[in-house]
């Protein structure tokens, strides 16, 4: 489903790579784990698959169910059905989370030529949503993630994809800053978008995440490269030793 | 009857000129006060590029002895406050529209009209008053001319609570319209008024509205200046405000080639409320647009409130001036004064101009200006952009949500709703 070839990307505005021939698929149905290093280069690969500025690509190519990933704008890759939980999700200041969910799902929905949602069906929606991520009704008020806590910004960004419900998810170290409880509620939002039809990439330093969510493959990227690819067990072999010894052997 | 004047002083020169092409109302209970109003011109002449208070603003339009021609905007939107039971008055280029009009009577409340009101008037003793005690510290000479010369304009006094907003709706259908208006609302010791006002008014506009606000008395004042793209506009909003009265002032501004909107606060009576807030937006790219908030608050009593919210949005080499100043007088203890200006520019050729100021003479206060000049936050846009809003639409929520601090001045949720409908539709033609 999500096809990465030989990716190589690089800062607009410097001469630095970042990313030096990331070969990656994820199957549909599938969740792929991306453990690795500070500085490794997995922001910038979540980053670049959904469009932001600021990076050129100079090699390869990503594409989502065949569709050339890298040609399309960020909201025509939204609404292809990819989806990134960011590392640090945004506030933006006097637009309402409400304003925000619908406008998003409504804009998606005409960009695949579907109707827009009802404002009661919609309501009904989100608030069930909620509900199951812990997220109260006075959050949903407020403005985009202005003034959340931590966790409440990463639950939030959970609750975005399930009302979204994409294709292709990304997570950016969604379980960073999260409480033990609160870890659980993100894993349970994203086993219940497991279907067999969407595939997930979920990046993480931690172990902990993936004992709720049960990765199917796990990789570890260094230097802007994958350098290993297993199953869960690879995972547990990060948290007993860190990465040494698989750095060492990939070099 | 002007001074004379010595050669080559460009001052009595322009205001002589001005002076000479004006058509000066004579008689009614205003006669004397018009009379003094005129002196107070030419004692004072009109403004030139080269005064201080008119450093980011040229008023060479707006003091010309003929007004430049502004074509009519076709506007293909509904009237902006048609969906409140508002009481409408109607200026047509500045002549009063009966037919257009509702009937003036309202139950606590007394409306008639500057060119109909005869020798004897409430108003008398009034009229030009406030606009005289504005004069200082800083000269307003183009308030002095509109009270010297205001055609018409609607003396209001509320003696209870009105139970509708009174609009005034300014047509403007003439390309060569040149109009002077001039309104005075006095409102009684807890009485309460909402007050609208609508559209250009003509090509060339001059409106002064003084506001004398009895012992706890509300007053909401929400403006539309028209979209036209060539008109020209000086307003001056006089008020004073008496103990433990509100007042609450918000003017939207769209399009313009000159705007320049005067706010002149005087807060005389203790634990009082003032504030005035104003959203701008502006694209040069089919006519000049050029627009000035210029605010003057004083602060003459203890434990009040003033607020100052200004949001500019400029495109395409739009030019915004905010001109503030929070003035506290010996004396004017527990004061709370607090001024925002903030500037969104949509490309590298606008400009913001800004120039607050506070001057305090009493030592327990607590005030507070800032000002700001930015750009659209790329982070946010790409975060709206990466859950599926287009480009053009997540710039609009952004603008929106920068304009939102002053859309929020607006107490009744009904207005804010019309005034964002309005500027949705601005972002959306723009696309
Ligand atoms: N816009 C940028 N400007 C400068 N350097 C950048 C930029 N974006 C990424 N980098 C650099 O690229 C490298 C990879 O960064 P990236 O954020 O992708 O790492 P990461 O693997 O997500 O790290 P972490 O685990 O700490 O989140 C780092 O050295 C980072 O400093
Ligand atoms: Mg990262």
């Amino acid at each position: 489903m999500l096809e990465i070839k030989n990716l190589h990307v690089k800062l607009e505005d410097e001469d630095k790579v970042i990313l030096k021939g990331v070969d990656l698929t994820v199957e549909a149905g599938k969740v792929h784990a991306i453990m690795g290093p500070n500085g490794s280069g997995k922001s910038t690969l979540s980053y670049v698959l959904s469009g932001r500025d600021g990076y050129r690509v100079t090699e390869g190519s990503a594409t989502l169910d065949g569709a050339d990933l890298l040609a399309m704008a960020p909201e025509e890759r939204a609404a292809a059905g990819l989806f990134l939980a960011f590392q640090y999700p945004v506030e933006i200041p006097g637009v309402g989370n409400m304003t925000f969910l619908r406008t998003a799902v409504n804009a998606q929905r005409k960009a695949r030529g579907e109707e827009e949602v009802s404002a009661a069906d919609f309501l009904k929606l989100v608030r069930a949503q909620a509900k199951m991520l812990n997220i109260d009704a006075d959050m949903l008020k407020r403005p985009v993630n202005v003034g959340f806590s931590g966790g409440e910004k990463k639950r939030n960004e959970i609750l975005q994809m399930a009302i979204l419900a994409p294709r292709m998810c990304i997570l950016d170290e969604t379980d960073s800053g999260l409480d033990v409880d609160a870890m659980r509620l993100v894993a349970d939002g994203v086993n219940a978008l497991r279907d067999g039809k969407r595939g997930f990439l979920v990046i993480t330093h931690y172990q902990r995440l993936l004992d709720h969510i049960k990765p199917d493959v796990v990789h570890i990227m260094a230097d802007g490269r994958i350098v290993r690819t297993g199953g869960p067990e690879l995972a547990l072999e990060v948290e007993r030793n860190g990465y040494a010894d698989i750095l060492a052997e990939a070099i | 009857m002007a001074a004379p004047k010595p050669r080559g002083d460009l001052r009595a020169e322009i205001t002589a000129a001005r002076i000479a092409a004006l058509d000066l109302p004579q008689g009614g209970f205003t006669a004397a006060a018009r009379k003094e109003a005129l002196a107070r011109l030419q004692a004072m002449g009109l403004p030139t590029r080269r005064d201080e208070y008119w450093k980011y603003t040229d008023p060479t339009a707006l003091t010309a002895p003929e007004a430049a021609p502004a074509a009519v905007l076709a506007d293909d939107e509904p009237p902006v406050f048609g969906a409140l039971d508002a009481l409408k008055i109607v200026f047509v280029d500045g002549l009063f529209d009966a037919a257009a009009s509702d009937d003036l009577s309202l139950a606590g409340i007394e409306i008639s009209r500057l060119a109909e009101a005869g020798d004897i008037h409430w108003a008398k003793g009034l009229y030009g008053t406030l606009e005289a005690k504005g004069q200082v510290p800083v000269a307003r000479p183009l308030a002095a001319l509109n009270s010297a010369a205001a055609s018409d304009g609607v003396l209001i006094r509320v003696t209870g609570r009105a139970p509708r907003p009174v609009e005034l709706i300014y047509r403007h259908e003439s390309e060569a319209s040149d109009v002077i208006l001039h309104h005075f609302v006095k409102i009684d010791p807890q009485a309460e008024l909402t007050l609208l006002e609508s559209g250009p008014g003509a090509a060339r506009f001059n409106a002064v509205m003084e506001v004398d606000l009895g012992a706890g008395a509300r007053f909401h004042h929400i403006r539309v200046q028209g979209r036209d793209h060539h008109r020209r506009a000086v307003t001056h909003l006089f008020a004073r405000i008496a103990a433990g009265a509100l007042f609450k002032s918000f003017t939207l501004t769209m399009n313009g080639a000159l705007t320049r909107n005067e706010a002149v606060l005087d807060i005389a009576g203790d634990n009082a409320v003032a504030h005035v807030a104003g959203a701008v937006v502006g694209d040069a790219k089919t006519a000049p647009f050029h627009q000035d908030d210029t605010v003057f608050v004083t602060h003459d009593a203890v434990g009040c409130e003033s607020r100052q919210v200004f949001k500019k949005v400029l495109k395409n080499g739009a030019t915004g001036v905010f001109q503030g100043k929070i003035l506290v007088r010996p004396g004017a203890q527990k004061t709370d004064g607090y001024q925002i200006s903030q500037s969104l520019l949509l490309d590298g050729d606008s400009q913001f101009l800004a120039k607050p100021e506070l001057e305090i003479y009493a030592d327990d206060v607590k005030c507070s200006h800032g000002s700001t000049s930015g750009a659209i936050d790329e982070t946010a846009l790409f975060y709206l952009r990466s859950r599926g809003v287009p480009l053009a639409e997540a710039q609009s929520l952004l603008v929106l949500s920068f304009l939102a601090d002053a859309i929020a001045e607006i107490e009744e949720a009904a207005i804010a709703d019309a005034i964002t409908q309005r500027l949705e539709g601005w972002l959306a033609r723009r696309r």
